[in-house]
């Protein structure tokens, strides 16, 4: 057959090709592993989570319904009050210092300076090393006789003759366990805000330098709006990883001294687990849920969502 | 109002000269078009007028007074980005007013002014709109409201039409011509389109690769090109030129002879080796002439353009009559002598 008497016919799909043509059928078959794993990961220990609250349960043995009663003992324990300011102090302070020196190492990254992607590199480390592993270090930094910090102002430079006693007492082991979460919290907020400021368009800048603005009100005007709905994203879910933080307290501090740094999650770990009290600790976990959802829709909603960002797109 | 002096100006990016030595004066509410090819160093230019860019080399004077180390804010002048650079969390009204709110205006006078621009620009009905809900002509009239809304020494445009689509790019032209018949304030403007120079400036400045090759009012530049930049640059369809020599009292190319200009240039004498320049409008349609053959014919209604072959050269004319020549027909031309061009063959000067 030459080029002049060949027709074009599109040749019939096979029944393979066809069924895969079906979208219904196709919808069913790219669904099913999603569902299936977040039945299977998710819901189910969300759910069992959320049953056990509701019992005795203890490690070894078969609980029974037990209504609210996990949750109305809780109201009365010091500890679990203790630890829910804990976390809500927890959370408070160190997203502030992750916010405020995470944005103010991205401003720093987004204008051209000498060695920026070795900085960069450098900024992510904390991010990059299990947290396990930097835990630990914290732990030798404040060790009460290895610390380096003490070895430094006590031996070097004698600034003071006693060391430091970092954990043994509440207040100075929480603003230590604040202090290793922000650090470890800095890297993820700084590139992505990095990312975020890089999306906002150098022009916006110039014409704002010719409407007058100085560099505080090019920030306020014109760099803060633009990075909120960013910003708001990444508070979410930063706020959601130091509220439920618990490695990082569990190898420092183990809740120590006295169970004055447990957070929820470290409470709920412990009464459950080594505790025995399965019912118990389940029924901490659950009480973090509201706080979760109130903290996520405030990021959310409060700052997340623009006006400007909606409507439709003429280019 | 101010005049804008730039005096032997360079511009080195790291150790690449992109401007080299330019030279430009606008007079007091005068409209200046810089045009030339992409690349030409316009933009770099006008960027360091606004202060957006530090003057490598040189002296840049607005309203007299040298801003070489004033900054940007001080120089009182407002630009319109060719991507316009609307703020996009603010409405066309927090755009407008952006400025003076920094200057901690009273209501009542920002008010007054962005209602003034918004008027003139007819952005009314849009005030509470954000950019995202503009089409491409609101926004780009919103990018100059900003800039009436400061009331400054000199407006500058870097290409500013260049992202509307054809038909709006010739309404907004002549807006923006309107715009500074009114207002009356000097006007830098960028673009790369020879034809928005030609219809908008009062003065054009032709720049390629970093050099001002030619100033002047729009019709001296289509009159007398100084060189062939110029004459190839300004003119649309561009301007044929044809390589050859002087003899006789002639201009040969092939053997092909066509007349030299009405007033013969001084240097052109019997022998020398020139560039003839004719544009197609200036091609007349002559049954004594020179007979080229037909290639293409492009009939546009009001006139028809014809490409064709005149010896060895291709030409284009354009001709107010109806052309009935088939391709490969031949057609018989011959230039206007009063409107005819040499130059130079070696350095592309023109003759004169
Ligand atoms: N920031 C910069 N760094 C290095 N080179 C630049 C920079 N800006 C412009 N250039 C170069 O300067 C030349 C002129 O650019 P530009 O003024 O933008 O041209 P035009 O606006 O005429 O198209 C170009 O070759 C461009 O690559
Ligand atoms: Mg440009």
């Amino acid at each position: 057959m030459d080029a002049s008497t060949w027709v074009a016919k599109r040749p019939t799909p096979s029944a393979l090709a066809q069924l895969f043509d079906n979208k219904a059928f196709l919808i069913a078959v790219c669904l099913f592993p999603a569902v299936g794993l977040l039945l299977v990961f998710l819901t189910y220990p969300l759910g069992l989570g959320i049953y056990l609250a509701f019992t005795d349960t203890e490690i070894g043995g078969n609980g029974h319904w037990i209504g609210l009663e996990n949750f109305e003992y809780l109201l009365t324990d010091r500890i679990f009050i203790n630890s829910v300011w804990n976390t809500m102090f927890y959370t408070f302070v160190a997203t502030v210092g992750k916010f405020a020196l995470g944005l103010w190492l991205a401003l720093l990254l987004n204008h051209h300076i000498p060695f920026q992607s070795a900085i960069r590199a450098i900024i992510l480390l904390p991010y990059i090393v299990p947290t396990v592993l930097s835990a630990i270090a914290f732990w030798w930094i404040y060790d009460p006789q290895f610390s380096i910090i003490s070895y430094v102002v006590v031996d070097q430079l004698h600034l003071r003759d006693k060391y430091f006693d970092f954990l043994g007492e509440p207040w100075p082991a929480r603003w230590s366990l604040i202090v290793a979460n922000i650090w470890r919290g800095i890297p993820f907020v700084a590139i992505t805000l990095l990312a975020g400021l890089q999306t906002i368009s150098p022009s916006l800048y110039e014409a704002a330098m010719l409407d007058g603005a100085s560099p505080w009100q090019q920030f306020r005007r014109i760099t803060a709006p633009l990075l909120m709905p960013i910003l708001a994203i990444v508070m979410t879910f930063s706020v959601l990883f130091t509220f439920t933080d618990f490695q990082l307290v569990y190898a420092i501090t183990r809740g120590g001294p006295i169970n004055s740094t447990h957070l929820m999650a470290t409470l709920a770990f412990q009464r459950g687990i080594p505790g025995a009290q399965l019912g118990e600790g389940a029924a901490i976990a659950v009480a973090m849920i509201p706080f979760l959802i109130f903290a996520t829709l405030f990021s959310y909603y409060a700052l997340g969502n623009r006006k400007w960002q909606q409507g439709s797109d003429n280019d | 109002m101010a005049t804008v002096s730039v005096r032997a100006v360079r511009k080195a990016f790291g150790s690449t000269e992109v401007l080299h030595g330019v030279d430009v004066e606008v007079e007091d509410g005068e409209f200046v078009i810089l045009v030339g090819p992409s690349g030409c160093g316009k933009s770099t230019l006008l960027r360091m007028i606004a202060g957006l860019e530090n003057v490598t080399r040189g002296e840049i004077a607005i309203g007299g007074r040298v801003v070489n180390n004033v900054a940007p804010k001080e120089r009182d002048i407002a630009m319109v980005f060719q991507n316009y650079a609307l703020y996009p969390h603010m409405t066309v009204h927090d755009n407008m007013a952006f400025s003076l709110s920094l200057l901690n205006a009273p209501k009542e006078v920002i008010a007054a002014k962005v209602g003034r621009a918004a008027e003139i620009l007819g952005l009314q009905p849009y005030l509470q709109r954000y950019p995202r809900q503009l089409s491409g002509g609101q926004r780009q009239r919103v990018a100059m409201g900003r800039a009436i809304v400061r009331d400054p020494q000199v407006f500058l445009f870097d290409e500013p039409l260049s992202n509307l689509d054809a038909k709006l790019r010739v309404a907004m032209r002549a807006e923006i011509k309107d715009l500074h018949q009114r207002l009356g304030t000097t006007t830098i403007y960028v673009t790369h389109d020879q034809i928005e120079a030609m219809t908008m400036a009062d003065k054009i400045v032709v720049m390629n690769g970093g050099n001002v090759e030619q100033m002047g009012g729009p019709l001296d530049l289509y009159d007398r090109p100084d060189n062939l930049f110029v004459a190839g640059f300004i003119g649309s369809p561009a301007m044929n030129f044809l390589k050859g020599e002087i003899r006789g009292g002639a201009f040969h190319t092939g053997d092909v002879a066509l007349p030299l200009p009405l007033q013969v240039p001084s240097g052109a004498q019997d022998g020398r080796r020139v560039i003839y320049g004719i544009r197609p409008e200036h091609l007349l349609l002559d049954a004594a002439g020179v007979a080229a053959t037909v290639h293409v014919t492009e009939p546009t209604g009001s006139e028809t353009q014809v490409i064709m072959n005149l010896g060895t050269t291709q030409v284009v004319g354009a001709f107010r009559e109806r052309i009935t020549q088939k391709p490969g027909q031949s057609l018989h031309i011959a230039p206007d002598p009063a409107l005819v061009h040499l130059f130079d063959e070696k350095t592309g000067t023109r003759l004169s």
